[in-house]
């Protein structure tokens, strides 16, 4: 840069001010100053002028393309966040209804849409604009403090081809400028204060200090005890079963049967039909299983009714974990097996050789009372449906053995040799 | 200054925005002493003392709350949604005036409109404070609430239900008081601006100059600044009926005999602004009187508000009989039963005092005594707020209480906790918006300068030419 009069060795001009009294001077000012050839010119108003635009040749903004591409990439990611998020990495399945259905996650997708457009219109404004700026050789212009109230300004930059330091300053006070100033700018750079670099520093390695606390925390084991600032839910005053308690007498939590009363199902009437098999001797306690002697055959009416019975409890029961043919390979055990569940133990084949040779009084105390893993279905189940599904579980075992006399005759001829 | 009441002189121009001989320098010395005096008026100590103890109780019943549990409320079985859901639903639906003041009637050139729209901004975004304050505290384990935000977690191992209307609610409020926060503050650059230029102690330069940002007012950043402006305003404008109609889905979606309806949407939002004029003018009154501001804020702005209460007021009225009329004519007996237990079961006294606030006392305004005379407007907005309170609370508590299993049919009883909590809820918010009009600008300077007529420098004669020219792009 060339070297002007009011420049020092500390500093050099930046640019002219000039003041004017009215808006319309100030207009009619910046047509003047652009037509006689310059182009950097800026005006300083209190309030919006729009004629100022086309005076000075303000160009649009592209703000409003910076705003639509937020909008845009807002909605568009979101959308995608809650199709991922609901649907593929945790399938959030809600009263069957679709894992992903646009009229339900449009709200949250319109208002990150309003959210990330709004973020862009506001720092877009911001960054287009240059601020934040705190410092700047028009802000330490004491003149210039009216801007902002009721003083009409306009600028020239000193970078302007057309700029000269003796012809612009009369070229303005010709178009009517009340004062002319001329906009220095130091040249050395003012270094940060002192107490300001330290307390920048101390903030910032005090703000570091808890993330690696935290990350510290999350990444390494104690042998001590967790901390419990807060109890939630983790220690309550009640008795679990099998432990002692100081309540009673005889320190146990859980309590024995009252004598003289009997538990809810627990007094049969037709124990063969009731539990599927009858005590060797007539006892209050079960005996152990061995020595039970289990009905063989099914207490009841055998029709295609109890058939269809049997299909459409076992089908609701049994088929999730059993799978519908009983080969152990529900859905339930399929996904159980798909997500390497360490605890699951996959449901027994009912086509396995030591089930098919099981009584049908054992099959029924089986899902009455539950084996292993698999749960009592006894109070879910009433005792007329638990033995149709026996039935069925019979007939699927069937179906596994069958001969060709099975087949009635007239559909024999329709068979054809599979391999 | 005069202070003289010009606006109702029919000689007047009908466009003439504000009253007094102003000019731009009058306009900033006018908003700016109320920030640069020395000291309030007695009025403001006073009202600071009152609403900073309010809110001091509020906290301490908050930090009660933590350590005890939500037992602390009326809350229980069948009304699990008690006061703090009302209080929620009142303030939010409070917080709806500012940003219709400063993005509908923007866009529809009402240039009435900047004399208040900082004010009223202001109010929205402290209402969304009291507002946000209640669900948040309303989780039960609060040091958990970070749960509600999609975050990958290796703890909870899953995500939030996007499909559900509380987490669009959280979207919806949280959207909103962060977009009202931009819009208000953005707004207020220049007027920050203006009071960094005017400022004479060290203190207030640094801090109303990191403030301001550095806003010079040049023709290049005005340009920008109204393009953000208006793009916000346009945005803003969807985001004020989507957040009060979010939140009356958190009760339509549901199953509850007198929530599952679609009237709620409209009916929601048209209360929303309802409720949050009448706040403006309640506070809008006495600040005009107190401040010195009567000639920026003129009969003619209170009367344009009035006008839109007596509007909303009427929709809402008309919402509280549709219900009715659908509940006969959709033949449901539950929803049948709903309403008439709403109109003569045990809450019947709740329900004729919001129906007597909301319906019967906006109709005042139909007469220009009410609409002209500032404390008549004071009154009849303070019944509105409170029968806007009511509203909600018969909305959440009355279909809450007669659910589908008539044996765990309950009274609801609010405890002390939540009586002092909604008292003190009003506490936090009169003590944000004192702070407000203490150190900020409580009036758009620069808005009401671009839309006041301009000034004739050859003959000092003014104020005749019309407003055109105003500050929209």
């Amino acid at each position: 840069m060339t070297t002007h009069s009011a420049d020092t060795p500390q500093s050099h001009t930046v640019g002219l001010l000039a003041e004017f009294a009215s808006q319309d001077e100030l207009i009619q000012a910046g047509r003047t100053m652009r037509s006689a050839g310059y182009t950097s010119l800026d005006a300083y108003t209190p309030f919006p002028i729009h004629e100022l635009d086309e005076a000075l040749g303000v160009r649009p903004t592209r703000l409003p393309w910076l705003v639509l591409a937020a909008g845009l990439v807002g909605g568009i990611s979101i959308l995608a966040f809650q199709w991922w998020t609901n649907a593929v990495d945790y399938p959030m399945l809600i009263s069957g209804k679709p894992l992903f259905s646009l009229p339900a996650n449009i709200p949250v997708t319109f208002e990150v849409i309003v959210l990330s457009a709004a973020f862009a219109a506001f720092l877009g404004m911001l960054a287009l604009n240059g601020l934040p700026r705190l410092a700047s050789p028009l802000l330490r212009s004491v003149r210039f403090a009216r801007a902002t109230s009721d003083g009409f300004f306009l600028s020239v930059a000193a970078t302007d081809p057309s700029f000269d330091p003796q012809a612009t300053p009369a070229a303005l006070r010709q178009a009517g400028a009340t004062e002319v100033e001329t906009l220095t700018e130091s040249t050395t750079q003012q270094p940060l204060p002192r107490f300001l670099g330290m307390s920048l520093v101390v903030v910032g390695s005090l703000a570091v200090l808890p993330p690696l606390i935290i990350a510290g925390a999350r990444s390494t084991t104690s042998e001590k005890p967790r901390l419990h600032n807060v109890f939630n839910m983790d220690f309550q005053p009640k008795f679990k079963s099998q432990t002692t308690s100081q309540l009673f007498a005889d320190g146990r939590a859980m309590r024995p049967r009252i004598p003289g009363t009997v538990p809810r199902g627990s007094l049969p009437t037709n124990p063969e039909y009731e539990f599927g098999y009858v005590e060797p001797a007539a006892a209050a306690e079960p005996a152990a299983g061995d020595a039970r002697q289990w009905v063989e055959e099914i207490p009841l009416r055998v029709t295609s009714e109890l058939m269809e019975r049997g299909r459409e409890r076992f089908n609701i029961h049994c088929a999730v974990c059993h799978g519908r043919a009983g080969f152990g390979n529900g859905l339930v055990s399929q996904r159980a097996i798909e997500l390497q569940q360490g605890t699951w133990v996959p449901p027994t084949s009912i086509h396995t050789q030591y089930v098919v040779e099981q009584p049908v009084g054992q099959l029924f105390n089986t899902i009455t009372n539950g084996v292993r893993k698999m749960p009592a279905y006894g109070h879910q189940i009433p005792v007329e449906d638990r033995w149709a599904i026996v039935l069925y579980v019979r007939a699927l075992q069937r179906s596994q053995q069958a001969s060709l006399e099975d087949v009635p005759e007239d559909i024999r001829p329709t068979l054809r040799e599979l391999n | 200054m005069s202070t003289a009441n010009l606006a109702l002189n029919p000689e007047l121009p009908p466009d003439r925005l504000l009253d007094g001989d102003h000019d731009y320098r009058s306009i900033t010395d006018t908003v700016c002493q109320i920030v640069e005096r020395p000291q309030p008026p007695k009025a403001w100590y006073v009202a600071f003392a009152v609403s900073s103890v309010l809110t001091v109780i509020l906290f301490g019943l908050v930090g009660y709350l933590f350590v005890t549990g939500v037992g602390v409320w009326g809350n229980n079985a069948p009304v699990f949604w008690g006061w703090p859901i009302v209080n929620f639903v009142f303030w939010v639906g409070i917080g709806h005036a500012g940003t219709l003041i400063s993005a509908i009637l923007f866009l529809f050139r009402q240039h009435w409109r900047t004399s208040i729209n900082r004010f009223a901004e202001a109010m929205t975004i402290f209402a969304v404070v009291c507002a946000g304050l209640f669900p948040g505290i309303h989780v039960g384990r609060v040091w958990l609430v970070y749960w509600l935000a999609p975050y990958p977690s290796q703890h909870l191992a899953m995500w939030p239900n996007f499909r559900s209307p509380l987490l669009w609610d959280v979207f919806a409020v949280s959207t909103y008081a962060t977009v009202s926060l931009l819009f208000w503050y953005m707004g207020m650059i220049p007027d920050l601006a203006t009071l960094r230029d005017r400022a004479t102690t060290r203190v207030r330069q640094v801090a109303y100059g990191i403030a301001a940002l550095g806003w010079t007012g040049s023709a290049r950043q005005w340009s920008r600044y109204e393009k953000a402006y208006m793009l916000l305003a346009a945005l803003a404008t969807p985001l004020v009926l989507s957040v009060h109609t979010i939140v009356s889905f958190d009760f339509a979606v549901s199953q509850i005999p007198g929530w599952h309806t679609t009237i709620f949407p409209p009916y929601f939002v048209a209360g929303a602004i309802f409720s949050g004029f009448a706040m403006v003018i309640t506070l809008v009154v006495p600040a005009r009187a107190f401040f010195g501001l009567k000639d920026l804020v003129t009969i003619r702005h209170l009367e344009n508000m009035t006008k839109i209460m007596l509007a909303t007021g009427s929709m809402v009225g008309f919402a509280y009989a549709i219900e009715f009329f659908i509940a006969w004519y959709g033949g449901n007996p539950y929803e049948q039963f709903a309403f008439i237990n709403r109109a003569l079961g045990p809450y019947a006294w709740a329900y004729w005092t919001m129906v007597t606030c909301n319906v019967i006392s906006p109709q005042l305004f139909w007469f220009k005594k009410f609409r002209t005379t500032p404390w008549l407007m004071v009154v009849v907005s303070i019944f509105i707020n409170i029968g806007m309170w009511f509203e909600r609370f018969v909305i959440t508590v009355t279909s809450l209480s007669r659910d589908f299993l008539p044996s765990s049919w309950g009274y609801f009883k609010p405890t002390a906790v939540d009586v002092l909590m909604l008292i003190g809820s009003f506490g936090l918010f009169f003590t944000l918006f004192l702070l407000f009009c203490r150190y900020l600008p409580m009036v758009a300077m620069a808005e009401v300068k671009a839309v006041m007529p301009k000034p004739d420098t050859t003959a000092k004669v003014g104020n005749t030419a019309s407003a055109e020219g105003g500050p929209q792009a």
